[in-house]
C-alpha cells in the first residue's frame, strides 16, 4: 500500500516537473543594444529585482550575469528558466573611445581590456545556450557582420533564436529594417526600457521554448 | 596612403581554421585592408572575432568586418536554385569579405546590395555590386 502512494505521489510530482520547461536561455547581442535593461525588465517582472547596472556608455557588462530559476506565466503555462546575460559582441574596442566620455586613460585602458576578456566569454558560452535572444538596437544598422556572425553561428548549432529589435520607443527606430534584414526569424520590436510590447516578447519567449 | 590587400581563395584554402584567421588577421595588423575572394565559414568568424579581442592593445584596436554572400538574398525560386547549385560547386568561393583594421577604417556599412566603407578620416569610397 505504501509503495502504491509512493508511486503516485512520484507519479504526479514528475508530470508537474515535466510541464515545466528548464532552458539556459542567452541574452546576446553588439554593446549597448539593451541586454540588460531586457534582463533587468524580465527580472523585475518575475522576480522583483534588478540583475545588472546599465549605461549610455558601451561594455557596461563585461562579465557572463546569470540569474537563476526564473518561472514566468502565461495562463496556464509556465517556463522555467535561468537566464543569462552576456557582455556585448565587437570586433573592435578602442579605450580612446571610453576617454571622449570623460574616463581617465588608466580607467578606459582597464575597461578596454575587460570589455575584450567579456567579448571573449560571451563567444565561448555560445554552446552553453539552449535558446538566444538576440537584442539589436532599432535605430542601427541591422546588417552589421557582428549580428550576422552570431545568428549564422546560433544556426549551425541549432540554437532556437527570437530577435528582439529594442528601442522602438526612439524616433529613428524601424522593426521592419531588422526583419528584411533577418527574414527567416521572429522579430518582435520592443522597448525594454519603457516596457513597450514586452507581452509579445514574452509571448514569444514560450513559442521559442514552451 | 590606403592599401587594399587581394587574397584569393586559393590562398587559404589548404589552411585550417586557425592559421586562416591568422594569416587575414596578420595582414590587417599591417594596417591594410583585406579583400579575400569568399568568405569564411560561420565558425572561423567567430574565431576571427575570438582572436582579433585577444590580440586587442594600445596600437591594434580591432577591426571592421563585413562579408558579402549572394546566396543571402532571396530572389524567387528559380535564382535561389541557381544559388544553391553554385554554392555546392564553389562553396565558401562564393561572394568576398572585407576585413579592414579599426584604426583605418571607421565603418562598413552593408545595404545589402552596395557596401560602403568609411575611413577613419572621414573620407568615403564607395563599392557597387
Amino acid at each position: 500500500m505504501i509503495n502504491i502512494v509512493r508511486n503516485f505521489i512520484n507519479k504526479v510530482l514528475k508530470n508537474i516537473f515535466k510541464k515545466k520547461k528548464h532552458v539556459k536561455l542567452g541574452l546576446y547581442g553588439p554593446p549597448n543594444g539593451g541586454k540588460t535593461t531586457l534582463a533587468n525588465k524580465i527580472c523585475q517582472d518575475w522576480l522583483g529585482e534588478d540583475m545588472g547596472k546599465v549605461s549610455n556608455i558601451a561594455h557596461e557588462t563585461r562579465e557572463i550575469q546569470i540569474k537563476e530559476q526564473i518561472n514566468i506565466k502565461r495562463g496556464s503555462k509556465e517556463l522555467s528558466f535561468n537566464l543569462v546575460d552576456t557582455p556585448g559582441i565587437a570586433t573592435k574596442i578602442d579605450y580612446e573611445d571610453f576617454m571622449k566620455v570623460g574616463m581617465k586613460e588608466k580607467d578606459a585602458k582597464r575597461r578596454a581590456k575587460e570589455a575584450t576578456k567579456g567579448v571573449i566569454d560571451s563567444i565561448k558560452w555560445l554552446d552553453d545556450m539552449d535558446a538566444v535572444v538576440v537584442v539589436l538596437d532599432a535605430t542601427k544598422d541591422p546588417y552589421s557582420q557582428v549580428n550576422v556572425t552570431i545568428i549564422g553561428n546560433l544556426q549551425a548549432r541549432d540554437i532556437p533564436v527570437l530577435i528582439v529589435a529594442n528601442k522602438v520607443d526612439l524616433k529613428k527606430a524601424s522593426v521592419k529594417k531588422v526583419q528584411a534584414a533577418f527574414p527567416q526569424y521572429g522579430v518582435i520590436g520592443i522597448s525594454a526600457k519603457y516596457g513597450n510590447n514586452i507581452d509579445k516578447f514574452y509571448e514569444g519567449l514560450f513559442a521559442l521554448v514552451g | 596612403m590606403l592599401t587594399l590587400q587581394f587574397v584569393p581563395y586559393s590562398e587559404i584554402e589548404e589552411l585550417g581554421p586557425a592559421r586562416r584567421v591568422n594569416k587575414l588577421l596578420d595582414i590587417a595588423k599591417q594596417n591594410k585592408i583585406v579583400l579575400l575572394e569568399g568568405r569564411l565559414k560561420k565558425e572561423e568568424e567567430k574565431d576571427l572575432i575570438e582572436i582579433t579581442m585577444e590580440e586587442i592593445d594600445d596600437k591594434f584596436k580591432g577591426i571592421e568586418l563585413a562579408v558579402i554572400n549572394p546566396e543571402q538574398k532571396d530572389s524567387g525560386f528559380l535564382k535561389n536554385l541557381k544559388n544553391e547549385v553554385l554554392n555546392v560547386l564553389l562553396g565558401d568561393r562564393q561572394g568576398f569579405t572585407i576585413i579592414g583594421p579599426a584604426t583605418v577604417v571607421k565603418q562598413i556599412k552593408k545595404d545589402p546590395d552596395k557596401i560602403e566603407l568609411f575611413t577613419q578620416d572621414s573620407g568615403k569610397t564607395k563599392k557597387k555590386r
